[in-house]
């Protein structure tokens, strides 16, 4: 942006730049870059992979096949169900649990948090309060009785409960960062401009604070697969339909771990959710990068 | 001016000051016990004044700005916007008197938020509060907002990070913003402090010919009493030191004839470029350079350990009050009272 030719109101033209940008930031640090690659596949895979492979049968004579058998790559399980199938079809839940559960969170505590901040007084002995009892709250424990009580099988739902119970941590980060903010000039500026707290909170502070809270979004995207396979793998939610974490639960259960043929299938599912959840840390190197303007253009 | 504002700004004449502080105090509550901040002041603006407030750091100067924007709650006292106590207002009466006052600080790289361009941060309160209608009239507004404070082409800075710019126009862009909404009254706290020199001229240049051209009243903060003089040569200057008003006037007579033995003070400790002229200036002597602390202040009048005219058991006692030595001027000192402020000094010629 350096000339007078660029026409102040048009959008498109910036929009396009801004994308351009993107681009090159997410370029300049391999380690994001890679990152960006691997969550970009791992996502696309699942979400339109299983558009193209067949469904999966269980077939009594090719039962635990090892990896290579010409046919199934990735082996076959106790039930004779091709494993690579099994994995292109299992990362869907996953993916959205976790991404639909931190953007839960992640929403609850930047409106909490951000608010309790600006508007101390009650608000914010409020907002401190609940949290305080939330944390306290041994999530998996209340999962696990929740597990117990309720059939936790839809998506939604399991987001909803994963979301809804790790916002805290969260909160109290972001009400302490914009305790700093809002004793900033700039918010001062605003605030003498009688532009309205809503506007002040979301437009004039959170900025400021993007990248911290993208990369927040990435932890609580981990943090809310781990719960959830975690889940899983201890049973707790309906084993039905197909996932990596219902896998590794059957592929645990079977003793997949005792038998040299049914390596890959044990392992398919963890090597699946470690790549997902490295590649995820990797990427917000990049994001920094993306979000801070002064970082943006150099 | 937009249709929403009505009340208090419109019962602005001549007659009635723009801005008053009626006797406010600041005081903070810290672990060392008590801080007075700011002790009992008055100030008025008039509209379209120039009021220049001068003081060492710590002399109270910025708390008392902060107070007169609405920034900070005043312990003790009033804050009145065009006659009206600005605490006791509504909501939508508070809301104008916000709009209408606007502040200019002293940082110009805190000041204009890292995250918006120049564009949006002039455009924000121009759409919220309805000054014009649509983006591309908000642009047009904002360009001429930016030419106004010399930002040309403003084609050029609109679309451009703070972070893009020099200290000397993200606080020219700062001044643009505060004229987005036609403020009766800018308080300029060190604006230029933090400006490099050559910068710092055409800044005050600049904001000299939007006091002239535009009417607005100015509250001029500063340090600085050369700067006090060129910007507010027709205007009033009020000295403060420890908190307290020492010595208030027409700009000229506190420069050319200070009263007050720390007025004096200060205007002797302006180096003068003549080295000889330095050598025999007659300069008065403090007693102490130490400034004491606001926890402690001194009893009495708190600058009598530093006066060279303390009188003992006159000046430890009371604090003196502001009165009338001359003409328009007055001074808070026990001494200069009783005497008068003796001969103008031979040196400068009274304006």
């Amino acid at each position: 942006m350096t000339e007078a030719t660029i026409p102040v109101t048009a959008i498109g033209t910036t929009g396009v730049s801004r994308f351009a940008g993107i681009l090159k930031s997410l370029r300049r640090s391999p380690a994001g870059f890679i990152g960006f690659v691997l969550v970009a596949l791992l996502v696309l895979i699942s979400a339109i992979g299983p558009f193209f492979t067949p469904d999966v049968a269980p077939n009594v004579k090719e039962i635990l096949l090892p990896a290579g058998t010409p046919g199934h790559l990735l082996g076959t399980d106790n039930e004779g169900k091709d494993v690579l199938i099994q994995m292109i079809s299992g990362g869907r839940t996953v993916i959205f649990v976790g991404f639909v559960a931190a953007a839960i969170s992640t929403t609850i505590a930047i409106v909490l948090g951000s608010l309790a901040a600006y508007l101390g007084g009650w608000v914010d002995s409020v907002v401190v309060t609940l949290a305080d009892v939330f944390l306290t709250v041994p999530q998996i424990v209340l999962l696990a009785v929740l597990g117990a009580f309720f059939k936790l099988d839809s998506p939604v739902l399991l987001a909803l409960l994963v979301g809804g119970l790790s916002w805290p941590v969260l909160t109290r980060a972001v009400r302490a960062q914009v305790f700093s903010l809002k004793e900033r000039e700039f918010v001062e500026a605003a605030r003498l401009l009688d532009l309205g707290t809503p506007r002040v909170v979301f437009v004039e502070i959170l900025p400021n604070m993007a990248s911290f809270i993208l990369m927040n979004f990435m932890i609580g995207v981990t943090n809310a697969i781990y719960q959830l396979v975690g889940l899983y793998l201890l049973g707790l939610a309906p084993l039905t339909g197909s996932n990596w974490g219902i896998m590794l639960n059957r592929a645990w259960i079977a003793g997949a771990i005792f038998n040299d043929n049914s390596l890959a299938w044990i392992l398919s599912p963890i090597v699946a959710i470690i790549l997902l959840l490295l590649g995820l840390v990797m990427m917000t190197r990049s994001l920094e990068e993306i979000l801070n303007p002064r970082l943006r253009d150099r | 001016m937009t249709a929403t504002e009505t009340a208090p700004q419109d019962r602005v004449d001549g007659s009635t000051p723009l801005m008053t502080l009626a006797a406010v105090s600041q005081v903070f509550d810290t672990k060392a016990g008590p801080i007075r901040a700011v002790d009992k002041i008055d100030l008025s603006v008039n509209p379209g004044e120039v009021l220049c407030l001068v003081g060492e750091s710590g002399s109270g100067k910025t708390t008392a700005a902060r107070m007169a924007a609405g920034l900070a709650r005043p312990t003790d006292g009033k804050v009145e916007f065009a006659g009206n106590d600005i605490w006791s207002m509504n909501r939508h009466d508070f809301g104008s008197f916000r709009r209408s006052v606007q502040y200019v600080h002293q940082d110009p790289y805190a000041s204009l938020n890292p995250t918006r361009t120049i564009q949006q941060t002039i455009t924000a309160p121009l759409l919220k509060h309805g000054v014009v209608k649509g983006n591309k009239a908000a642009a047009d507004k904002a360009a001429e907002l930016l030419t106004k404070v010399d930002l040309t082409p403003p084609e050029n800075y609109l679309p451009k990070f703070p972070h893009q710019l020099s200290g000397g126009q993200r606080q020219r862009v700062a001044v643009a913003r505060a004229l987005t909404l036609d403020p009766k009254l800018i308080i300029a706290d060190e604006s230029t402090s933090m400006l490099d020199v050559s910068i710092r001229i055409s800044v005050l240049a600049m904001l000299g010919r939007l006091r002239d051209d535009l009417g607005v009243g100015f509250l001029f903060i500063t340090h600085d009493l050369a700067i006090a003089k060129y910007f507010g040569w027709h205007g009033k200057t009020a000295v403060m030191y420890l908190g307290r008003i020492v010595e208030f006037g027409p700009t000229p007579k506190i420069i050319n004839a200070p009263t007050h033995p720390y007025t004096r003070a200060l205007i002797d400790a302006i180096p003068e470029p003549d080295p000889d002229l330095t050598k025999t200036k007659g300069r008065q002597s403090l007693r102490s350079l130490e400034i004491p602390s606001l926890a402690h202040l001194p009893s009495g009048c708190s600058f009598h350990p530093r006066c060279p005219l303390f009188e003992d058991g006159l000046c430890d006692g009371e604090v003196p009050e502001l009165v009338e030595i001359r003409s328009g001027q007055s001074a808070a000192c026990h001494v200069v009272a009783r005497d008068g402020a003796g001969e103008v000094r031979p040196d400068e010629p009274v304006a």
